[in-house]
């Protein structure tokens, strides 16, 4: 195994999918069973590539294997100097773990794709949009420069389009597909001008090349203020993509699309782009803009966390639940824990791709079982429909517990280890900072999550079903279907990750992932990683303890409320109907940007609106009324609109007369006051003859006049000469003489 | 100034006049007249000239021929019982213009012009011998096409001439 | 003063212009004849005189003869058509022949 063989490798794994996006575009519904079987064959290959490369890079290679080519050199341009694009792709840890990570949620949403989008309108072109996903993806992964990354970033918000709209038929769908699109292009806007800095500062857009330039002293435009803002621009991208505040409002309509759909992009990997992106660039971010993402993380992961607890539809709570998880992230990389928010990041694509192909299977049986009894109007994913489904759907069910304990950090559970780090990690910077409110949030908000993600097992498996008649419907999902959800449960437990179940520090993967040196000058760095170190150290076993205990409290809460019916919700959500309502209704925020964002651009649009019917259609009609009035002179225009044509007038005999003023002193002051007199009277007369007869009046009047003219003089001189014709030949013999004496004088 | 002078200013004046009388007089019969005297005056001139058979021969063709046929052509064409012989002129001043520019310009040529020419000439008596030589070895082909000429004038004439009663007040179309 | 070559030339051309004037400006036809006449008579001068002054000699003199003979000829032909005009129009004044025009 060499360097280059593992970068061909890479490159394999990474074009796989898009071959697969292409084939099932073109030729996917002629092929058997519309091709579902070559997709997922695709994505099993390249899963099976990636755990090669991970297992190569992490114990035969352990310096970063990149790969770079000049895609376009445009020599010397002028003001840039010389312009060249480099790209290439990046093998380090970080980046065979995420690839990783990527091809096995893709696989296994695939097969489970297989059995849950049986019979559907658009099956190949689903499988494709999944391929085309992938790639993108994996571009966004292996990257090793901003320019390949920006365009893998457009690419997945473009699948997540496609793919969030795939049953465009229902309106619902295709708004929120839009959402996305436009909402994540919002965070896009920043994360360009961003690299724009970067590029017109170091003219690169390699991540290396960058980091070195700053490590060197180069900084944007030599501020440390630049510095930050494009650290914060970037950061803007993830806000977008990972659905942070405040862009994180398409995350929850992002649920109109398939439930495999909500699994890979909106849990796994799409959303995780964000976090990758702030942990690619994290030497870059000064202190300051580390702070800004970790007050960001913490918000978003509160906000989300108290909407969850109130939501009725279980791939709404979900989808909150992915939002304050990310949050969770951000918060992790901002604080400096950089190991603890990427190993979050994988374990929760684990369990939250688990969570999500759980409720596809829940979804997907409901959905059967109201097919069954003819009902079309029962919402198949409303919780309080279900009930009791342990029964009947053990598989799921079991695996659904699985990733549960793992979301709310039940020791011996992989998400355990990474919550706890990230926990730890907010209290170590707290004081080291003395920014307090961020582990008080993160804490918070963990009691939180357990809390409603048990409220959500309880009401949706435990207990009995809402409604009788419809429980003998109700199947477990086919191995397709249940396969990927073991594969998920076993990934979620520690022993994947760290041989101690309480301690990741010793495992691999905190070996493999180490948190970066910091590029930036020493001034306005974060505390650096020895420091931090020891602080988390420090820190371990307080969060530990204070997060067990949130768990504890949160489980405890919704057995209460739940199972054990002691404390009514109902009484409690009537109490704080307020405070329900307005967590009901997300924070009310979708009504807040569609009355600023979108009121405010309607607004606009009226303003301009007027501005061009008023200003530039009056201009329009100004130059064509002048030119009316110019070519048929005032006395044809007075006739019908009397106030522009003596304005006409007055500003034509103006100018005319100006520039009559102006040639007659340039003869006067040459010493000809004759000249320049004559100059004037004339053209004051000419002027106004002209304004008054308009052009056409010297088109009828002076050209036909000259016309007409000629034509008068050769008929009076027609006639004149007629009288020589006398048709006596004596005459003529009389001219014939003198021509002679002509021909006479010539031949003298 | 010589007697040859004198001789010839008189025959000269003679000949110009009565060609002004010709031409600028209102009676057809006074023009008529005239002419008779002008082409004594220009025989005159051929006499002086050492041309005496061509002198001769003009008296008798142009008076003697010509003349009197001038004279019938007067008489028959004009309405002679009402003594109405007056005829008018046209345009009389842009010819007068034309035909003083005329005369001055070959006045001016004439005068111009260095001739070569032959003051003294040998006396050779009279010309018809040298003449009757001439038509009979040099010219003798234009000789006979002038009489041929000659005939068919006189017979073009009386064809031309003739009162042809059919034709007479033509006005019924044929 | 010596009469020489130019006076005779002079003569003809004298007689000359009156017979082009003659032709010119005479209404009657016959009229215009005696014009023409009298054009003839000038350039059998101008041979004449040709004849005895300059290079010409006796050639002058048949040419001369020519031109009497040949203006006999047309002297006639010329009076037949006016007679014949007469008959037509019973008028010889030049500007009423012109049916031709009409």
């Amino acid at each position: 195994m060499t360097q280059e063989l593992l970068v061909r490798l890479a490159l394999i794994v990474l074009f796989a999918p898009l071959v697969s996006f292409v084939v099932l575009v073109f030729i996917g519904k002629k092929l058997s069973r519309q091709g579902d079987w070559y997709g997922t064959s695709m994505l099993a290959i390249c899963l099976a590539l990636a755990v090669t490369i991970l297992y190569y890079k992490l114990n035969v290679f352990p310096e970063p294997v990149s790969y770079s080519f000049t895609w376009v050199d445009f020599g010397i341009v002028p003001v840039l100097g010389s312009l060249q694009v480099v790209l290439g792709l990046t093998i380090d840890n970080l980046s065979a773990i995420m690839m990783v990570v990527v091809c096995l949620v893709s696989a296994l949403v695939h097969l489970f794709s297989i059995g849950y989008m049986h019979g559907d309108v658009r099956y190949s072109r689903y499988f494709a949009y999944l391929g085309l996903f992938t790639f993108s993806m994996l571009m966004i992964v292996l990257t090793s420069n901003f320019f390949t990354m920006y365009v893998g970033w457009e690419l997945v918000g473009l699948s997540s389009y496609l793919l969030i709209g795939h049953w465009y038929e229902k309106t619902s769908a295709a708004d929120a597909s839009k959402k996305a699109f436009i909402v994540n292009r919002v965070g896009d806007v920043g994360m360009f001008i961003g690299i724009m800095i970067l590029y017109f500062t170091f003219h690169t857009f390699g991540f290396r090349e960058i980091f070195a330039g700053i490590a060197g002293g180069t900084v944007p435009f030599g501020s440390q203020c630049w510095l930050t803002a494009a650290g914060i621009l970037i950061f803007c991208g993830a806000v977008g993509k990972s659905a942070q505040f405040p862009l994180h409002v398409w995350l929850p309509d992002a649920m109109e699309g398939p439930t495999p759909v909500s699994a890979l992009i909106h849990a796994a990997t799409m959303v995780a782009a964000g976090v990758y992106l702030i942990a690619r660039t994290f030497p870059m971010m000064t202190a300051d803009a580390l702070m800004v993402i970790a007050y960001i993380g913490a918000i978003t992961a509160f906000i989300s966390a108290t909407i969850a607890v109130a939501q009725n539809d279980i791939k709404k709570v979900l989808a909150y639940s992915t939002i304050s998880q990310l949050g969770y992230m951000v918060m992790g990389l901002g604080v400096g824990a950089f190991t603890a928010g990427f190993f979050h990041l994988v374990t929760h694509a684990m369990f939250k791709a688990g969570l999500f192909l759980g409720s596809g299977s829940v979804i997907h049986a409901m959905h059967t079982a109201l097919h069954h009894k003819h009902d079309h109007h029962t919402d198949a994913q409303d919780i309080r429909n279900m009930g009791g489904l342990r029964k009947k759907l053990p598989v799921t069910f079991a695996a659904f517990l699985v990733y549960t304990l793992a979301i709310s950090g039940v020791p011996l559970t992989s998400g355990f280890l990474s919550k706890d780090s990230i926990l730890s990690g907010t209290l170590a910077f707290g004081s080291l900072t003395g920014h307090y409110l961020i582990p008080i949030i993160g804490f918070f908000v963990a009691g939180l999550t357990a809390f409603y993600m048990f409220r959500l097992v309880i009401l949706t498996f435990a207990g009995t079903h809402a409604e009788p008649g419809r429980e003998e419907h109700l199947h477990e999902s086919p191995w397709t279907m249940t396969l990927p959800l073991i594969i998920f449960a076993v990934l979620s437990i520690f022993i994947f990750y760290a041989p101690n179940p309480v301690d990741p520090a010793g495992g691999w993967f905190a070996h493999a992932v180490e948190r970066p040196d910091s590029a930036v000058p020493a001034a306005w760095q974060a505390a650096g990683p020895a420091a931090f170190e020891e602080a988390h150290h420090a820190a371990h076993l307080p969060a530990m303890a204070l997060s067990l205990a949130m768990a504890a409290l949160g489980i405890l809460a919704a057995f209460l409320t739940y199972y054990w019916k002691k404390i009514s919700a109902d009484a409690w959500a009537s109490r704080l109907s307020g405070l329900h309502k307005f967590l009901l209704n997300k924070w009310y925020f979708d009504e807040l940007y569609g009355a600023v964002v979108v009121g405010g651009t309607l607004a606009l649009t009226r303003v301009l609106r007027w501005f061009d019917t008023y200003i530039v259609d009056g201009l329009v009609n100004g130059v064509a009324s002048w030119t009316y009035a110019s070519v048929f002179g005032y006395s044809a225009r007075a006739r019908e609109k009397r106030v522009s044509a003596i304005a006409f007038l007055l500003v034509g005999v103006a100018v005319a007369l100006l520039v009559g003023f102006w040639v007659g002193q340039w003869f006067w002051l040459q010493g000809s006051i004759g000249k320049s007199v004559t100059f004037g009277i004339l053209s004051f007369l000419l002027t106004v003859y002209f304004f008054w007869a308009g052009a056409g009046g010297f088109d009828h009047y002076i050209v036909d006049g000259m016309v007409n003219g000629v034509g008068y003089f050769s008929g009076f001189f027609g006639i004149l000469l007629q009288k020589l014709q006398t048709g006596k030949v004596q005459t003529y013999l009389a001219y014939v003489i003198a021509g002679v004496m002509i021909l006479f004088y010539f031949l003298r | 100034m010589n007697y040859f002078d004198i001789i010839f200013c008189f025959f000269a004046v003679v000949t110009v006049v009565s060609a002004g009388i010709v031409v600028f007089s209102r009676n057809i019969i006074y023009s008529a007249f005239s002419l008779l005297f002008t082409f004594f005056g220009v025989a005159g001139l051929y006499v002086l000239l050492n041309a005496d058979f061509i002198a001769v021969a003009q008296i008798l063709i142009y008076v003697g021929g010509i003349l009197v046929l001038l004279l019938f052509g007067v008489m028959l064409t004009n309405k002679v019982v009402s003594v109405d012989l007056k005829t008018g002129t046209m345009q009389t001043f842009p010819a007068s213009v034309l035909t003083a520019l005329l005369a001055g310009a070959l006045c001016g040529i004439f005068y111009i012009t260095d001739w070569r020419t032959v003051e003294q000439v040998r006396d050779i008596g009279t010309t018809t011998n040298s003449l009757g030589e001439l038509f009979m070895t040099t010219y003798v082909l234009p000789f006979e096409v002038a009489s041929v000429v000659l005939l068919v004038a006189l017979v073009g004439a009386a064809v031309v001439a003739r009162k042809e009663k059919s034709h007479h007040l033509s006005s019924t179309p044929r | 003063m010596h009469i020489g070559l130019v006076h005779f030339l002079i003569v003809s051309a004298l007689l000359f212009s009156l017979g082009l004037y003659g032709v010119i400006t005479r209404r009657n036809a016959v009229l215009v004849l005696m014009g023409i006449e009298l054009i003839l008579n000038s350039a059998n001068i101008n041979f004449i005189a040709f004849a005895r002054y300059g290079g010409l000699q006796m050639d002058g003199q048949a040419i001369a003869v020519f031109v009497i003979v040949l203006a006999a000829a047309e002297a006639a032909i010329a009076l037949a058509i006016v007679l014949n005009i007469y008959h037509r129009f019973h008028t010889v004044n030049v500007d009423d022949i012109s049916k031709l025009k009409e």
